[in-house]
């Protein structure tokens, strides 16, 4: 038993092993000094965690799309971000309009219901084409091919945005009805925050129930498993494709609405950070699982938003905020090297296998 | 013998040619300038450029500025020498990037004379060294870091002026405003890694410890960040009564919506510099920008009040920015001081030496300009500034000046 071990283990394993030990240890050491030295108070602990919840919620829609097209297509749609992108920036003038003539103060939830529908319908809207026109050619082509031509996509569309509205920002209006804040255990939330995790959540149960307890949802997880096996037992593939990149755009159009009301400003290259770490988020959580996408976004909007306070402050390092994506990206790392499948992705390396 | 013959005629038919093609060019004048001059036919224009920041979010800077050259130019009817003045440039896209890439360009057009510009520090760091290798003359209208115009720094060029105030002024301002007038001993500062605002901050943190305050936090954010909640949880630990943060759009609209919701933070005084002097504050940070102050340079006057006059008439806005005084300063300095080297021929061909002009400008003494009376020093800083604070009123451009409080209008 000892032999096979010895045999199985080689020195870039042991070399792996110390490089996790170490950064493990380093957290650890960190977490304790900060917490020694009694700096943040507990109501600054619990609002860094309720927005990291908030930002994660973001992440996990738009991981959605990453992880959705990944289990059927076997291929990371780059061009998701931008299709994030798309939903809001388009709901932005129908914000500024309905702000403009007051219906979004008489009418917050009819008016934010209007710029989510709008949102989605074009992020959903841009998510299809691309699946016509820059995908669906290219279906039997090497894995390559798509995608890379998912990145010329992906600036394609900014670039078309950046010409069609300037490379300018805008801002969403205020919405007065959420303007405010309440106490619950005494931790402080903001409505505006409520409304994110809440929606993201209601999200994440519709999409989950999409997947799981309908008859297209059950298609979809056929063509996961196997694409040709589905398509002689009478399931449309191409529709379910369809679908989808059509599912994974709507999410992602919702997540842009959420996003905006925690940063309430759209520019054309607003997608690409966002995109990046959903993406991450889904590997972490194993690509082509969707809870994994979900538990992924969550620790990683968690992790960037108490990370860096609490591991780095105590070890002395200036600025610690500007290493958050340093973190989210070592623990991406750490986790790759402990289970490369992602936290939830034992399936798939059982399919492959 | 026949051979040797033609080769004698073609060689005397080439001299005769070349000579011959010299003729007109055999001037009276020879440039005898260190880094070489500029002629310019007696149709061509003269070049002048601009290398700003004229898209993106920090757009009113550049944007601004240009509309001050504009104006300037159109008020010597655009005309100098009776050439007429060719105005053109790069977006320098207020980062090092873009100011490489547009230096770059600039850098290899050989018929410029001038730049207008950078609008940002970090685009002078990138920009400068190549504009200053080419020859020309740049005068900034809003470039503020102090090493600029350092000669000890390896980021100071020769031929590199600016109308614009050094911030070492600015940030001392800025330290006398928070301590002196608003009464406030602990303040936070945040930079974003630009040359701009880390060295504003210096100035301003320095500044104020000597008049006796505590800088409580001193940290930083990546300019394309949009959480900043994890450097605002970590600045509210400190307790800070004001925070200082002097960079730019969008990083700083996301600071002044944050802090707003921050723990600790509710209460905390927020101000910027002039980079956030611009109405896509208003715009990007939405009602949170209630109270938030910059510091700015002031300009007042009649001259200045006619200068707006002309602004409005020609772009139908009010002035979106407060460069375009330095930049309408800066090319009235260059007017002149291309008036002055100038060597023009009968013909009206024009000789511009470069070095000369450098000088030139580094001589300009008692200008009198919109922002005030110039003097150039040879290390580039020409201003004369004042700095005045404004607070923003949601929903109301431009902020309203609230210090100094003799200079308030009553």
């Amino acid at each position: 038993m000892l032999r096979t071990w010895r045999q199985r283990v080689t020195l870039t394993d042991v070399f792996i092993w110390l490089i996790g030990l170490a950064i493990a240890a380093a957290v650890v050491w960190g977490t304790i000094k900060t917490l020694e030295l009694h700096l943040y108070t507990g109501s600054g602990w619990a609002d860094l965690t309720i927005r990291g919840l908030a930002l994660g919620g973001v992440y996990a829609l738009i991981a959605m799309g990453y992880t959705m097209v990944y289990g059927i297509l076997k291929m990371i749609n780059f061009a998701h971000s931008e299709v994030f992108m798309s939903g809001p920036f388009a709901a932005v003038f129908v914000a500024l309009g309905l702000s403009k003539s007051g219906f979004l103060d008489r009418q917050p939830v009819l008016g934010l219901a209007i710029i989510a529908v709008v949102a989605m319908g074009v992020s959903a809207g841009i998510a299809l084409l691309l699946e016509r026109i820059c995908y669906r050619p290219l279906r039997t082509a090497p894995r390559l091919v798509p995608l890379i031509t998912a990145i010329g996509a992906s600036f394609f569309l900014q670039y078309t945005f950046r010409g069609l509205f300037g490379s300018g920002s805008f801002g969403y209006p205020a919405i007065k009805a959420l303007s405010g804040s309440f106490t619950i255990a005494g931790i402080q939330i903001f409505n505006t925050q409520a409304v994110v995790i809440g929606g993201a959540v209601v999200m994440m149960l519709i999409l989950f129930g999409i997947v799981q307890w309908t008859k297209i949802g059950k298609a979809m997880r056929a063509v996961s498993e196997d694409k040709e096996a589905a398509e002689l037992m009478g399931i449309n593939v191409d529709q379910i494709i369809v679908f989808t990149f059509f599912l994974g755009g709507a999410s992602a159009g919702a997540a842009g609405v959420l996003y905006t009301l925690l940063f309430p400003v759209v520019n054309f290259y607003m997608g690409f950070i966002p995109g990046i770490k959903a993406f991450t988020a889904a590997v972490l959580g194993g690509i082509g699982n969707v809870p994994g996408a979900f538990l992924g976004a969550i620790i990683l909007g968690l992790l960037e938003s108490v990370g860096p306070n609490l591991f780095l402050t105590g070890l002395g390092i200036p600025s610690p905020s500007q290493l958050k994506d340093a973190i989210a990206f070592i623990v991406l790392v750490l986790i790759l090297i402990f289970r490369p499948t992602g936290i939830l992705g034992e399936r798939i390396s059982r399919d492959k296998a | 013998m026949i051979k040797r013959l033609s080769l004698v005629i073609s060689i005397v038919a080439i001299l005769g040619m070349v000579m011959t093609a010299c003729g007109p060019a055999a001037s009276t004048y020879t440039c005898t300038d260190s880094i070489g001059c500029v002629k310019i036919a007696p149709t061509d224009p003269i070049h002048l450029a601009y290398l700003l920041v004229v898209s993106g979010a920090n757009a009113a800077l550049g944007t601004d500025s240009r509309n001050g050259d504009e104006i300037a130019i159109d008020d010597i009817g655009g005309k100098l020498l009776g050439h007429t003045i060719k105005f053109d440039g790069q977006d320098g896209l207020c980062s090092a990037d873009g100011g490489q890439a547009a230096g770059t360009k600039l850098a290899s057009d050989p018929t410029i004379i001038f730049v207008q510009g950078t609008s940002c520090s970090s685009e002078a760091r990138a920009a400068e060294p190549l504009l200053s290798k080419a020859g020309f003359v740049t005068i900034s209208s809003s470039n503020t870091a102090p090493d600029l115009t350092d000669p000890t720094s390896p980021n100071h060029y020769p031929g590199y002026f600016r109308t614009a105030h050094n911030d070492k002024v600015q940030g001392a301002a800025a330290a006398d405003f928070v301590y002196n007038f608003l009464g406030l001993k602990n303040a936070a500062t945040i930079h974003d890694g630009s040359l701009y605002a880390s060295s504003l901050v210096q100035v301003f943190g320095d500044d104020y410890k000597k008049l006796g305050g505590t800088i409580t936090t001193a940290t930083s954010v990546d300019p394309n960040a949009t959480d900043m909640s994890s450097v605002l949880a970590s600045v509210a630990t400190g307790k800070p009564d004001l925070i200082y943060f002097p960079i730019f759009l969008p990083a700083g609209a996301f600071i002044i919506d944050q802090a707003k919701t921050t723990p600790g933070l509710e209460n905390t005084k927020l101000m910027g510099a002039d980079g956030l002097f611009s109405p896509d504050v208003m715009k990007t940070a939405g009602a949170a920008v209630e109270g938030f102050m910059v510091s700015s340079p002031l300009v007042q006057g009649a001259a200045y009040d006619a200068f707006v006059a002309k602004y409005v008439a020609k772009f139908g806005e009010q002035p979106i920015n407060i460069f375009h005084a330095h930049a309408y300063d800066a090319m009235n300095i260059m007017f002149a001081a291309i008036t002055k080297v100038a060597v023009q021929e009968k013909d009206g061909t024009l000789y511009i030496p470069r070095q000369a002009l450098r000088d030139a400008v580094a001589a300009t003494k008692d200008f009198q300009g919109l922002t005030g009376v110039l003097t150039c020093s040879t290390d580039g800083d020409c201003a004369n500034p004042i700095i005045g604070v404004y607070t923003y009123h949601a929903g109301a451009y431009p902020p309203e000046l609230i210090w100094p409080t003799k200079y308030l209008k009553k």
